[in-house]
């Protein structure tokens, strides 16, 4: 955390090839996953809710209720458990193979802190990374629910003034602000649990088993104190 | 041989433990500059255990080690960054990093601490590359690499910043007896022509032979040091007849009969 920190005010000191290389590998190579888990989420929310709503006549208020929730809960949340499960146990594996093959050793002897080297440049990666994945996510859901409004005989361009009347941009903000928490829990959980790897192989399963466990409960339970803070705080 | 009796590590009292469970209880030794010192016993004595704390990866239970009067572990920050400098460690797994190329692994070093020109980092990097033979394949991946050439890449590594101590923690385990030999050759020629100090952990006997001025001899019975001296010494004099039967790979009835 320290070297986080301290990464924040030394930026001639980051690795920004590595950075860049993370960020490809966990944020442009996940966006096919992104997208179609947010989707089919979107698509299966918008079925859902319109036999219920069918009820009141109150068909096309699935649009209110896919912009309010994906923007603010599912579009951040799916996307943080998705890039967790890809991501984190990557980042667990990587560091711990690493550290079994004596490789943060090297990096330690030659005076080089294996934080600054290899966590620092993977938390600002998925800084970056996860909210333009949510952005992308959100997107794809919207997308889903838009299948299913159509196929009930609504114009797009009703279910999307529908949307806009529904949602402010303190909604989609809201649910990027989560995402760049989720970004640091993911990518520092997946990291600090590789570089606690032991010895052997099958402590190496055991770090990436623990890193995805580990980071899907935290990012569930920040998400419940964000839910929570923001209901009192009022947006 | 070129040793002049100054020692450039000191190690005093030094006692290692994990936990409660004491590897070296109490040992103290000295290696002077200039000289190939070599760490050897039967495994489980803690020959490695020994070296990772002389290159500070750990702090010891007990005592102090100093390179260059400068106590390893408990100097901190750019102190800490001086002495490191003085060091280069080739590991076990030669432990090159998997996502470089073998002359980015040998650049990082120099890119981290140097501010010279990426062309004179090349030119250095490549230097070493051939000095340990490995010149043609800089742009390999360490996985393209055989077991002889990762830990030629990782001495090349450890000398990038010209340390003059290396510290190589058995460097021919797992090689065939030719690129074992070849690995002797080119630890005689670097320290006789650089002038580098060596720390070798090794229970290899022909290289032994073939490299060590002066050998300290580890025992888990004792957790400390059973025998000091020049092997061939050891294996023909020493009055402890277990060490005898280290040196001539004897097992223990062979010596009883």
């Amino acid at each position: 955390m320290v070297a986080l920190v301290h990464a924040a005010f030394s930026l001639r000191q980051i690795r920004w090839k590595d950075v860049f290389l993370t960020a490809e590998k966990m944020g442009v190579n996940a966006l096919s996953i992104i997208a179609v888990i947010n989707f089919l989420i979107g698509l299966v929310l918008a079925y859902q809710s319109a036999i219920p709503l069918q009820k009141y006549g109150g068909q096309l208020f699935i649009a209110d209720l896919l912009v309010l929730s994906i923007f603010r809960e599912l579009g951040p949340l799916m996307t943080a458990i998705m890039v967790n499960g890809r991501t984190s146990s990557a980042f667990a594996a990587e560091l711990g193979t690493m550290k079994v093959n004596e490789e943060i050793d090297a990096l330690n002897t030659m005076g080089l802190d294996p934080v600054r080297f290899l966590v620092v440049p993977r938390v600002i990666a998925s800084i970056f990374m996860v909210p333009i994945l949510t952005v992308f996510g959100n997107l794809f859901g919207l997308i889903g629910g838009g299948v299913v409004m159509l196929s009930l005989g609504f114009p797009i361009v009703t279910y999307v003034n529908e949307m806009v009347s529904a949602a402010t941009y303190i909604d989609l903000l809201v649910g990027l602000f989560k995402s760049l928490f989720f970004a640091i829990i993911i990518a520092g959980v997946g990291c600090f649990e590789g570089l606690r790897t032991k010895t052997g192989a099958a402590a190496v399963g055991e770090s990436t088993t623990s890193a995805v466990v580990s980071g899907i409960i935290l990012v569930i339970v920040l998400d419940g104190i964000f839910g929570v803070v923001f209901f009192y705080i009022g947006i | 041989m070129g040793a002049d009796k100054k020692p450039i590590i000191q190690v005093i009292n030094f006692t290692a433990a994990y936990g409660d469970n004491v590897i070296v209880n109490n040992i103290s030794f000295e290696v002077y500059r200039g000289e190939i010192f070599v760490i050897l016993g039967g495994s489980g004595c803690g020959k490695s255990t020994v070296l990772k704390h002389m290159i500070g990866l750990y702090e010891p239970a007990g005592g102090e080690i100093l390179i260059e009067g400068e106590d390893i572990a408990k100097a901190q920050g750019e102190d800490r960054i001086m002495i490191l400098k003085k060091i280069g460690v080739a590991y076990q797994s030669g432990a090159l990093f998997g996502s470089m190329t073998v002359l980015e692994n040998v650049r990082l070093p120099l890119e981290e601490y140097t501010d010279l020109s990426p062309e004179a980092m090349d030119l250095i990097s490549m230097m070493k590359l051939k000095l340990v033979g490995l010149k043609g394949s800089e742009n390999k991946m360490p996985s393209e690499l055989s077991g002889g050439m990762q830990k030629r890449a990782a001495l090349a590594r450890a000398m990038a910043l010209d340390p003059q101590i290396l510290f190589l923690d058995e460097p021919s385990a797992g090689l065939d007896p030719i690129t074992s030999a070849e690995l002797d050759q080119l630890i005689l020629r670097l320290a006789k022509s650089l002038n580098i100090t060596f720390v070798v952990v090794t229970h290899e006997l022909p290289s032994i032979y073939t490299i060590a001025d002066r050998v300290i001899m580890l025992d888990k019975r004792i957790k400390g040091i059973v025998a000091t001296g020049k092997p061939q010494e050891l294996r023909d004099h020493s009055p402890n007849p277990w060490v005898r039967q280290f040196f001539n790979r004897e097992t223990e009835s062979d010596a009883i009969s």
